[in-house]
């Protein structure tokens, strides 16, 4: 099972780096975690551009010329846990809503329509309201029209992720947040989602179960930036080990503004979330980097090639809203509101190729 | 130190125990090299020499002896020379050899993993010989085996590491110890493999046919130790491309 | 009686034990393992396995390899 070391350990590690350290990590061919350290530190600060530059190459030779597209598909804002952070946290007075099936599935057309091959579907975690039966029927009816279907729900156990990649479900995205347990006890203050630990093993549960991905990340804006990299690129390096079949892509969302008034306890700039992704992309030239619609357009344009690999588009974070885009409740306010087809413009201005469709569930036989 | 299975050792150098001239110098070899592990092979006795027995002069107290299987073609027969190792009283350890062309003696991946999945089920701690194929390693990793040994190069060419490319994606792979095997022709390919981060190296035929074997196994032994001390201390890597000094990306788009 | 060790026919008494054979053979019982018609003789078997006419047998030790 994996561990993290405490986060003051890894905090005072990148701290320790030294101008010598990063400059000779930026020019290693195969970095380790202390290159990571080093690159993340606060001495790497100074080579954001060398780092860039260093990144968008190695992002060239690994994925192409390209950037996947995909969308959410909110099923559900019922949640019962309680994180300080979260639009959906139970204390929030909100409209709550599940989709039917048949809602899920239309939601699920009009993306089509709009040009989405790759959907991810989200909820809040109240598996009283949302369980495996529900997920399972849903993958069902859509398997065979989409390319992939992704989910980001709460943590399952392994057999039920197994179950659900029976159905059609092909990765699962979950991120621990923060990897500071201390932070983590503040902000996620009752509901399932407060063992730090079950959610920790959640990724090799899933990983185990068959999923052909696996997406890990932090919430920014909890805790020191630097060291949350640090933390993830360990995690991601344990997922490598244990589970070499595995793809696996991480995301480092920023906080948005939300329901519930919360405000981050520290500041992320987008330099800084820049500086992460860079050195994510040095640490493991493979890893799937995902850039979301929580970041304004003109960045999201900027860091097209540099490091990101998949981007979402046309995004709506309340349950419903893709048919009705008046309906309230969403889990956070997006930062680009273009449509698909802007942001695909917007890829092929730069020279990418927006890839929508880049697997196919049907080559899959079991 | 290094573990593999449950059992620790201090050096790092494996000695291979074929082709030495005389038993008195293999034993001075052995002492020279400081290893802990020795493979020995399985033979069918011959009865019109019946003195030559390697176990007159090999101490079973000191060294852990690692049988391999060579001469086996295919798993089955592997199967049936670990199962007789074991039966001589050689413990459950067990290097692995599947070596169906006798002209390059070049390991067979496919009857290579039925094995480790046979004789790991047996208990055996199964160290396979294998070629630099990371796929291969991590497939024997997970059907049992408690180390992995890719070659340098074909047994007994002395041509040093020139799977390197394929030997280092192993080692940032595998879970288990990498032990690089075979080929290793002089102390520099055995530094080098231990700078890129293997766990252990085995050597036979560079220290067994060389001049001075005795003086040979200490030269190793010097090498094994200064790669892995290098590995350790993190060696300054060779640098992909130099550093641009002006760099092109641009990244004012950033809101500061 | 005769048995096949090795690939040689060796002609042997009646009653001859495991042990006994490989003494006579001029080798240390505890350094060889036998196997005979194909199954693997276990060691506290070495006093009390009695052959009989046209046992296969294969004596097998230990050598040097790499």
């Amino acid at each position: 099972m994996f561990t993290i070391p405490p986060f003051a350990q890894l905090k005072a590690k990148v701290g320790f780096c030294t101008d010598a350290d990063a400059q000779r990590s930026l020019r290693a061919n195969h970095l380790n975690i202390d290159d990571l350290a080093a690159l993340l530190s606060p001495e790497a600060d100074k080579h954001l551009e060398a780092m860039a530059e260093r990144s968008a190459d190695i992002t060239a030779q690994r994925f192409g010329k390209t950037t996947q597209i995909y969308a959410p598909l909110y099923v559900s804002s019922f949640c019962t846990n309680r994180c300080s952070y979260c639009g959906f946290a139970a204390d929030n007075k909100i409209e709550r809503r599940i989709l039917s099936l048949e809602e899920a599935e239309s939601e699920a057309m009009l993306l089509q329509q709009r040009g989405f091959n790759h959907i991810l579907l989200v909820s809040g975690e109240a598996p009283a309201k949302l369980g495996v039966e529900y997920l399972e029927k849903l993958a069902l009816l859509l398997r065979h029209r989409f390319a992939a279907i992704s989910i980001e729900v709460q943590p399952l156990a392994t057999e039920e992720y197994a179950r659900l990649f029976a159905a059609g479900i092909t990765s699962v995205a979950i991120y621990q947040e923060t990897y500071d347990r201390k932070t983590y006890n503040k902000v996620h203050l009752g509901g399932m989602k407060s063992d730090f630990e079950f959610r920790l093993d959640t990724p090799a549960r899933a990983a185990a179960g068959g999923m052909r991905e696996v997406g890990i990340g932090t919430l920014l804006g909890l805790a020191d930036w630097r060291t949350e990299g640090l933390a993830l690129g360990l995690h991601l390096a344990w997922l490598r080990k244990n589970f070499w079949r595995t793809a696996i892509t991480v995301s480092f969302p920023r906080l948005r503004p939300a329901a519930g008034e919360f405000e981050p306890l520290c500041t992320v700039t987008e330099r800084d979330l820049s500086h992460l992704i860079f050195a994510l992309r040095l640490f493991d030239p493979d890893v799937g980097i995902i850039l979301s619609t929580r970041e304004e357009a003109r960045y999201r344009n900027g860091m097209i090639g540099l490091g990101p690999t998949r981007y979402s588009a046309g995004s709506c974070t309340a349950p419903g809203g893709y048919s009705d885009p008046e309906i309230s409740g969403e889990q956070f306010a997006i930062g680009d509101h273009r449509s698909i087809q802007e942001v695909c413009a917007a890829i092929r201005q730069k020279g990418y190729d927006p890839v929508r469709k880049d697997w196919d569930a049907g080559f899959q036989l079991h | 130190m290094l573990k593999i299975a449950d059992r620790t050792f201090r050096s790092r150098l494996f000695l291979g125990t074929g082709k030495f001239s005389s038993a008195e110098t293999l034993k001075k070899t052995i002492e020279a090299s400081g290893s802990e592990m020795i493979t020995v092979a399985l033979r069918r006795v011959d009865l019109n020499d019946p003195a030559d027995d390697i176990m007159n002069v090999l101490d079973r107290d000191k060294y852990l002896f690692l049988p391999n299987t060579s001469g086996a073609r295919d798993a089955k027969e592997a199967v049936r020379l670990a199962r007789l190792a074991r039966a001589a009283g050689s413990g459950d350890w067990l290097k692995l050899e599947v070596t169906p062309d006798p002209r390059t003696l070049l390991p067979d991946p496919i009857e290579t993993l039925r094995a480790t999945e046979e004789l790991a089920k047996e208990g055996f701690i199964v160290l396979p010989y294998m070629n630099g194929d990371p796929i291969l390693a991590l497939r024997l990793q997970d059907a049992g085996a408690a180390a992995v040994m890719p070659l340098g190069a074909p047994i007994g060419t002395n041509l040093g590491l020139i799977t390197k490319f394929q030997v280092e994606i192993i080692i940032d792979q595998a879970r288990v110890p990498v032990i690089v095997d075979a080929g290793l022709g002089a102390p520099s390919d055995a530094a080098l493999a231990m700078e890129i981060g293997a766990d252990a190296v085995l050597v036979n035929t560079a220290i067994s046919v060389a001049g001075d074997p005795v003086k040979m196994a200490a030269a190793f032994a010097g090498a094994v130790e200064a790669g892995r001390a290098a590995y350790e201390a993190g060696l300054g890597r060779k640098s992909a491309e130099a550093s641009a000094s002006s760099p092109l990306t641009g990244l004012d788009f950033i809101k500061t | 009686m005769k048995i096949t060790c090795n690939g040689e026919t060796k002609e042997i008494t009646p009653g001859t034990t495991l042990v006994s054979f490989i003494q006579d053979m001029n080798l240390n019982p505890d350094t060889v393992v036998a196997e005979c018609d194909g199954r693997i003789v276990k060691r506290d078997e070495y006093d009390t396995l009695v052959f009989s006419d046209g046992n296969v047998l294969e004596l097998i030790r230990f050598v040097g390899g790499g």
